[in-house]
């Protein structure tokens, strides 16, 4: 089995064999990096672009470091959308850059639906690591594997996403990824950060964070900009902590084994309290290790990889 | 585009869109006027003929809401391109909106335009700005705006926030019985939106522009076109609450009239579905909901006129990301094809009413004397074969932009002919 689309724009229209194929071959990977020299050359002579349009330290890390492991050459373009916005277009960058002749692109920009502009664009293959509001499918996957790796499953779990849903893709992806895979969804925050007419996706909504903790078998505590009070979307942090914090206090009220995620980086305080953090519930650093074998089986599967790795 | 001597147009079948009464007959045109009505014997015509059987001949089409872009923009449009494209469109009429670089808020741009459009066959009407620099604080010359040829106000683009200057602008607009024309949108509640607010935003992840934005002002402006008597006109309304306000202010007696355009009538936000920026326009597409109370609308009268939009962008512009994309589509060329082929095909309006809301409406509403095809009469009228059908091709489009939703779609109306000032303009083959 291989996916059947060259880009990963997002988790809309995966399959649960593919989203399956993907964590599977993720483990393989996962094996690899734990061995003595963890690199294979499986993308040996293959040229990876990571072009962030937006700030990002973590996620480029794990894409870049994905790229080493798998022995591709890696060129780095950061910049900010307004410096590009200056000089020459989009379309103009990408085309420069592919006539370098390159392989893949992974790109990060703050405009939805940049990832499907630029397979328009290019030959390359396109992955996206975030575009605007809209989906952050690698994210969503290192969570499902992570979720699947503590518990065992993810059919029929109930995964709720706690915080800034509207302004969230990590909550884009991870609605249609546990969606499809056969988990409930239940997202909680204040109404003013919930998206219009959410519920259609088939996601429980609530705006009572004691009704999430309830329900819920994970947690995934997502990140509030803090620039989002500025905007006046929710009144304090104080009131914000105080109606969607996660404390060791408040967990009280959740299920016994309760997982905790977390996309990072984390507003210690604010969304997540240390002491939550760096708890038993907490598997937020698997998520972190597990995201560069997602990306390597990502980047492996789009180039045209066998699922059997060796 | 050729001066016309004498011409006979022969066994044309005449629209009366104002009687609501068809005849056959041929008409002879000499210069600028309009000489006979009747039965000509053409084997002794000394003139060009046209035969015109199985055409249809209209009081000549006017789009009351376009952008020309000059001054200042002449690499999107110039008063020329979009006259040629105007003409293709089958209208001797255009009214250009006031956001050129300079902005039309004094004597000087309106005299330029009009200055710029004397040679054309169309009557290129311009809509000056309601505020200086359309900033929306300080109300313009409305009077010499008027005496020097501006046929309605508007800040179409940048809508008066200031509930206060629009007040002042509509009474000072009042004296001289001038039309408001008011993009509305709250530009608190619309913010960074980029296509309307629903569930298809939320799948794309775009920032929503939600009916209230829009369905607010318009409360607004029938609040105060109530308060000051001064007649106010709704430009591309879109959402069905917005139709509402407008039904109930008519029964009341307010002096307001709006209209729609065909890409609202078109297209929903499902549409968006690939991030097309020739599907970004502001107010944006809305849901299947909106479209049904537009197509109410304008079965019951509540939407006065039918009108483009046409917003040229260059192509550099609108082949970007989609939010860095401008709002906008062109439209002049297509719009009389997709009435007839949209509006009056499924039924929504009979050929003569949604002719008339293309022609006689908007004259009316602007105080333009409505072209009568009478003997003696100026000559102003479109020929069309309104049976035929034609595929729409961007690249061979009049305008110097290309940013059309229309590209490869089957439209019916073909225009074989307009005539206006003394001049005919006919489309080769």
């Amino acid at each position: 089995m291989t996916l059947q689309s060259r880009h990963l724009l997002g988790l809309e229209g995966v399959s649960r064999e593919e989203i399956t194929l993907i964590l599977d071959t993720s483990e393989s990977f996962k094996e690899i990096l734990q061995r003595p020299i963890p690199k294979v050359p499986t993308l040996r002579g293959k040229t990876v672009v990571n072009l962030f349009f937006e700030p990002s330290t973590r996620t480029r890390i794990s894409f870049e470091l994905a790229e080493k492991r798998l022995t591709a050459d890696t060129v780095n373009f950061t910049t900010s959308s307004s410096s590009v916005k200056k000089g020459e277009t989009l379309k103009d960058t990408i085309r420069n850059i592919e006539a370098m002749n390159i392989d893949m692109v992974v790109v990060r920009h703050s405009a939805a639906g940049t990832p499907l502009f630029l397979t328009r664009c290019v030959d390359a293959a396109v992955i996206n690591a975030g575009d605007g509001m809209h989906e952050h499918p690698t994210q969503a996957l290192l969570d499902m594997l992570t979720i699947r790796e503590r518990i065992g499953k993810i059919a029929g779990l109930k995964v709720a996403l706690i915080g800034d849903i509207a302004h969230s893709r990590v909550a884009g992806s991870n609605i249609r990824g546990l969606l499809t895979m056969g988990a409930e969804v239940m997202l909680c925050g204040p109404k003013t950060l919930m998206p219009m007419f959410v519920e259609r996706f088939g996601v429980h909504v609530t705006f009572h964070l004691e009704e999430a903790l309830e329900w819920a078998d994970c947690l995934n505590v997502l990140r509030i900009q803090l620039e989002r009070q500025d905007k006046g979307l929710f009144p304090s942090i104080r009131e914000y902590h105080k109606l969607y914090g996660i404390t060791l206090e408040r967990l009280e009220q959740a299920k016994r084994d309760v997982v905790i995620l977390h996309p990072g980086p984390i507003n210690r305080g604010v969304e997540l309290d240390s002491d939550v953090a760096d708890s038993d519930y907490s598997v937020i650093l698997n998520q972190v290790t597990n995201g560069v074998a997602v990306r390597m089986a990502v980047l492996y599967l789009l180039s045209g990889g066998n699922p059997s790795i060796e | 585009m050729k001066p016309i001597d004498q011409l006979l147009i022969r066994n044309v079948e005449i629209m009366d869109l104002v009687g609501r009464q068809r005849e056959k007959a041929d008409v002879v045109i000499c210069g600028d006027r309009i000489d006979k009505i009747g039965q000509v014997d053409f084997e002794t015509f000394a003139g060009q003929i046209i035969d015109a059987t199985d055409h249809l001949l209209l009081p000549g089409l006017i789009d009351m809401h376009v952008h020309l872009r000059e001054p200042g923009r002449e690499d999107e449009e110039t008063i020329e391109s979009g006259c040629a494209a105007a003409m293709a469109g089958g209208f001797t009429g255009v009214c250009p909106m006031p956001n050129t670089e300079p902005c039309c808020d004094n004597q000087e741009v309106v005299r330029f335009i009009k200055k710029h459009a004397e040679t054309q066959l169309v009557d290129v009407l311009p809509i000056a700005a309601i505020t200086k620099g359309r900033a929306g604080n300080e109300i313009t010359e409305m009077v010499d705006l008027a005496r020097s040829g501006a046929v309605a106000f508007s800040d179409d683009g940048s809508p008066v926030r200031n509930n206060a200057v629009m007040r002042r602008a509509m009474e000072y607009a009042g004296m001289v019985d001038m039309l408001i024309i008011d993009h509305c949108e709250d530009a608190d509640l619309a913010a960074e939106g980029h296509m309307n607010e629903g569930e298809m935003s939320t799948r794309l992840g775009v920032a929503g522009i939600p009916n209230a934005a829009e369905e607010i002002q318009v409360a607004r402006d029938i609040s105060l076109a109530r308060l000051t008597g001064c007649r106010v006109h709704i430009a591309h309304i879109s959402a069905r609450e917005s139709v509402e306000l407008v039904r109930r202010a008519k029964q009341e007696g307010v002096p307001i009239s709006c209209e729609v355009t065909p890409h609202h009538l078109l297209f929903c936000e499902q549409d968006l579905v690939d991030y097309d920026t020739n599907l970004k326009m502001n107010p944006p597409l809305r849901s299947a909901q909106d479209i049904a109370a537009l197509e109410d609308g304008l079965k019951d009268g509540t939407i006065d006129v039918i009108a483009s939009d046409h917003a040229p962008h260059s192509v550099e512009e609108k082949d970007v990301e989609f939010a860095a994309a401008p709002f906008g589509v062109i439209g002049l060329e297509t719009i009389l094809g997709v009435v007839l082929h949209q509006i009056v095909d499924r039924q929504v309006l009979s050929m003569e009413e949604a002719l008339y809301r293309l022609s006689i409406a908007p004259r009316r509403l602007l105080k333009l004397p409505v072209p009568q095809i009478h003997a003696g009469e100026p000559a102003n009228f479109s020929l069309i074969k309104p049976k035929d059908t034609w595929i729409v091709d961007v690249k061979k489009t009049r305008s110097r932009s290309r940013n059309s939703p229309y590209d490869g779609m089957t439209l019916r109306g073909v225009v074989t002919a307009v005539v206006n000032k003394g001049l005919i303009w006919q489309p080769n083959f």
